[in-house]
């Protein structure tokens, strides 16, 4: 290569050497135009500062609202609640054009409070954190500002925050259903699941899934055991505690272990498989296609059909929580001016938590077990059906 | 390829372009003019910069609407078109400075008024902020670097040194006085241990560190993971993976009162600087670090235990990035997750390169690395151009400063006579 040439000799034409030096003067010309440039960005970057008043009131984006969300370390694109906080603010933008929205992703926990604080700055209208990670970040920046509006996903203050609307979801309750319903549809008499990490937000949706088996299981009076948790017998369950032992890949983005789970779990005798891991269940849907006919799934948090739409012919429905509607809610409420801080909690009853059709499944799923699920979600509705696992024997 | 770049410098020939002076030196002006074309240090290091702006103002000509709207309408006001690139670009790189050093209207604006002080030196603080661990990390890199140890399990080490100095921080109950300086301690120790763990099986065995330290990141990640969840780890009444927070009295007191973030942490990062720079030159253990990152059989002739050396710069890199974990949660996190560190130990890696290995460049290589992070989070907020952009203006400087031959063709420059650039980095397989 053209490296190894000897350093330009002395006895060189006058002519490259007078090239050199051009290109170098170039080079320094450069650099004055760049560093101009900043220097120019700089002050006019400073225009945008208030020049009298500390708090002169400074509109972000001209006669508009603006919706800011600080992603957990996961990030923008975690296909999960990172990415569904974020949708739901380009949802709000299309049904109130006035509004514009932006992010930042956090890289670690450090980045928090700067993030946050940077939004404040920029006098969001309301500031969109994600997960229990955030939550004293959120706290203070609350108790700090306010007047500054915020709403956290998947969180729970007690007591209450006036200027924070923490978002969380029963998802034991769409995932009853779930369970019930892979039950119902499972020849082997065995179903699977397998969560992200062992931690509330992801339990809560074992634990309801294996509650609809055990339910399946009693008013059925058949025998399909479910796979991958086995919930604590003893355990304060109104707390919201859903302690007990299970199959976890401790990983929310190495699809290769969520492969591996599910092949664990179909060799153990599984033919339906709930993953409960994010972006890793897409590991378990390329498993189950593997595996052949006969093998089923559902897919958890979104509908599967359209974020995971390559493996739809996979899934018998998917668990969801709605975190696109109700942080959509909270961005329009926050835009409207009718904003209340204080704890929402998504359920069947008021649709922040469901199950989504059965698309390619609309044939196979017989009529009557439709008709049953139906009649357990008005049964855990008015609170008849318990969504404990423990209420019923296991298998 | 690079035997002629690492060999020994060129003979002085050069110096008879220019006309000799009185005493057959040439004149300063001319070694001054002759050291600006040349490819030493100070100039790779200020062009990679430099090309890594041009590329950033690339990208961000190609990629923002209201630019490229403009250029598509360069027939009919091509001055337009200019001037738009111009001041989009002025914005994007005056945002990454005013959110990182400071911000001249919020300065005058404090100084006429008395008040706003704040957010003033709010971007300052938070460079400080983010700087601080990534030197300590980063002076671990180096120091294993210039030894010719490959410790790559910085984010490992970190992490480890972060949950023993959290332990200490709960467990223990004493005033700030003595708890402090237990946690800073207890953090070093932690980080310690890690690195004592592939230095004794490098030594004893002759597993390759790099190995052994990219594995080990995995095993203190896990490590993290299932104390998260776990007795006395877990905070009490949380069934989340998150730790217990520091108790006020160890947590690491604010340099510039209490609205900044700016804290003791980036005084101890100077301080491990300062020490590492006398350790490796002044002392005699450091010299034989020296000698053997040199040439360990040069090294082991002249009777230097290398085994104990590999042992000890594994042990001292690992206790330096054991306290990159504390000043991070001592100094602004106060709790673990999952999340906890970042990318700090891999940067670290970055930062060592940047910094050749040496104190004061890693010092300067951080800074420069964290006002670009903590700027990037400014401009995206204020322009709407991703930090994204940062992240390439990093990669671009550590790319030309890791192939300086590229910058010297790209630029035409000279060789370097004499201090030219050497890393301190020998092949993988020694």
């Amino acid at each position: 290569m053209a490296m190894n040439h000897p350093p330009v000799p002395e006895t060189a034409p006058r002519a490259r050497r007078g090239f050199v030096r051009s290109r170098t003067l170039a080079a320094l010309a450069a650099g004055a135009l760049s560093a101009t440039s900043i220097a120019v960005g700089v002050a006019s970057a400073s225009t945008h500062l208030p020049s009298s008043g500390r708090r002169a009131p400074r509109v972000a984006h001209a006669g508009g609202f603006l919706a800011c969300e600080v992603t957990d370390t996961g990030g923008i694109n975690d296909e999960s609640f990172n990415e569904s906080a974020y949708n739901a603010l380009k949802a709000a933008k299309k049904v109130d054009p006035s509004i514009s929205y932006t992010y930042l992703s956090s890289t670690s926990t450090s980045d928090y409070v700067p993030y946050i604080n940077d939004f404040v700055n920029k006098h969001c209208g309301i500031i969109v954190t994600v997960g229990y990670d955030m939550a004293d970040a959120t706290a203070a920046a609350a108790k700090k500002y306010p007047g500054q509006k915020f709403t956290i996903v998947d969180y729970e203050y007690t007591p209450t925050i006036k200027n924070v609307l923490a978002l969380h979801y029963d998802t034991n309750q769409d995932a009853f259903l779930g369970g019930y319903l892979a039950a119902a549809m499972s020849k082997t008499g065995k179903v699977g699941t397998f969560g992200g990490q062992d931690i509330p937000t992801v339990t809560i949706y074992m634990d309801g899934f294996v509650a609809g088996v055990r339910y399946y299981d009693k008013i059925n009076h058949a025998h399909v055991v479910a796979l991958g948790w086995t919930p604590a017998a003893k355990r304060n369950y109104a707390s919201g505690s859903f302690a007990g032992t299970g199959l976890f890949t401790n990983n929310f983005t190495d699809q290769g272990l969520g492969k591996t789970d599910a092949e664990t779990l179909m060799a153990e005798g599984a033919d339906v498989i709930f993953p409960v891991a994010g972006a890793v269940g897409l590991g378990a849907a390329a498993a189950v296609k593997q595996a052949g006919p006969g093998h089923y799934m559902e897919w958890v948090d979104t509908d599967g059909c359209i974020s995971a739409k390559q493996y739809c012919s996979l899934f018998i429905t998917s668990v969801t929580k709605g975190i696109v509607p109700s942080v959509e809610t909270a961005v329009l409420a926050a835009a409207h001016g009718t904003f209340h801080g204080g704890n929402y909690i998504g359920t069947l009853a008021n649709n922040g938590v469901s199950i989504s059709p059965y698309h390619t499944f609309a044939s196979k799923v017989p009529a009557a077990v439709t008709k049953e699920l139906a009649k357990i979600k008005a049964g855990i509705i008015a609170g008849k059906i318990s969504v404990d696992p423990n209420s019923y024997p296991a298998s | 390829m690079t035997r002629t770049e690492t060999g020994p410098p060129p003979a002085v020939a050069p110096a008879t372009a220019v006309e000799p002076g009185p005493r057959g030196e040439p004149p300063a002006w001319a070694r001054l003019a002759r050291r600006l074309v040349e490819a030493n240090v100070a100039v790779v290091t200020v062009l990679a910069l430099f090309t890594a702006l041009v590329i950033g103002a690339i990208l961000i000509t190609a990629t923002t609407p209201s630019v490229l709207h403009a250029w598509s309408q360069v027939g009919s006001a091509p001055g337009h078109a200019f001037y738009v690139t111009g001041a989009t670009i002025g914005d994007a790189y005056g945002a990454i400075f005013t959110g990182s050093v400071i911000s001249p209207s919020a300065l005058g604006h404090a100084i006429s008024t008395g008040r706003g002080w704040t957010g003033a030196f709010n971007p300052i603080s938070e460079t400080l902020v983010k700087a601080a661990p990534l030197i300590l990390a980063g002076l671990g890199v180096a120091l294993g670097f210039s030894t010719g140890v490959f410790n790559i399990g910085a984010q490992g080490q970190l992490i480890a040194g972060a949950i023993a100095a959290l332990y200490v921080g709960f467990a223990v109950h004493l005033p700030i006085g003595i708890h402090l300086p237990l946690v800073v301690l207890g953090g070093a120790a932690g980080g310690a241990v890690a690195g004592f763990i592939p230095g004794i099986l490098k030594a004893r065995t002759g597993a390759h560190e790099v190995i052994v330290t990219i594995m080990l990141n995995y095993v203190f990640l896990d490590l993290l993971t299932y104390l998260l969840t776990s007795r006395p780890f877990q905070q009490p009444g949380q069934s989340n993976a998150i730790s217990r927070t520091m108790p006020a009295t160890a947590r690491l007191p604010h340099l510039f009162g209490s609205t900044l973030r700016a804290n003791l942490g980036f005084v101890i990062a100077l301080a491990a600087a300062l020490a590492v720079a006398w350790f490796a030159r002044r002392s005699t253990l450091g010299f034989s670090f020296r000698v053997i990152g040199a040439n360990q059989r040069a090294g082991r002739t002249a009777g230097m235990d290398v085994r104990r050396v590999t042992v000890l710069v594994l042990v001292i890199s690992g206790a330096l990035a054991g306290l990159a974990g504390t000043v991070t949660l001592s100094g602004t996190d106060f709790f673990l997750s999952t999340g906890y560190g970042g990318n700090i130990g891999f940067d670290a890696i970055t930062v060592a390169l940047l910094g050749r290995n040496r104190p004061l460049g890693v010092v300067l290589g951080s800074l420069l690395f964290a006002a670009l992070d903590v700027g990037g989070a400014s401009m995206q907020v204020a322009t709407g151009i991703p930090i994204d952009l940062s992240s390439v203006i990093q990669a671009t400087i550590v790319f030309c400063i890791a192939t300086p031959m590229l910058v010297r063709e790209l630029y035409r420059l000279r060789e370097a006579g004499g201090g030219s650039i050497q890393l301190f980095m020998k092949g993988w397989s020694s």
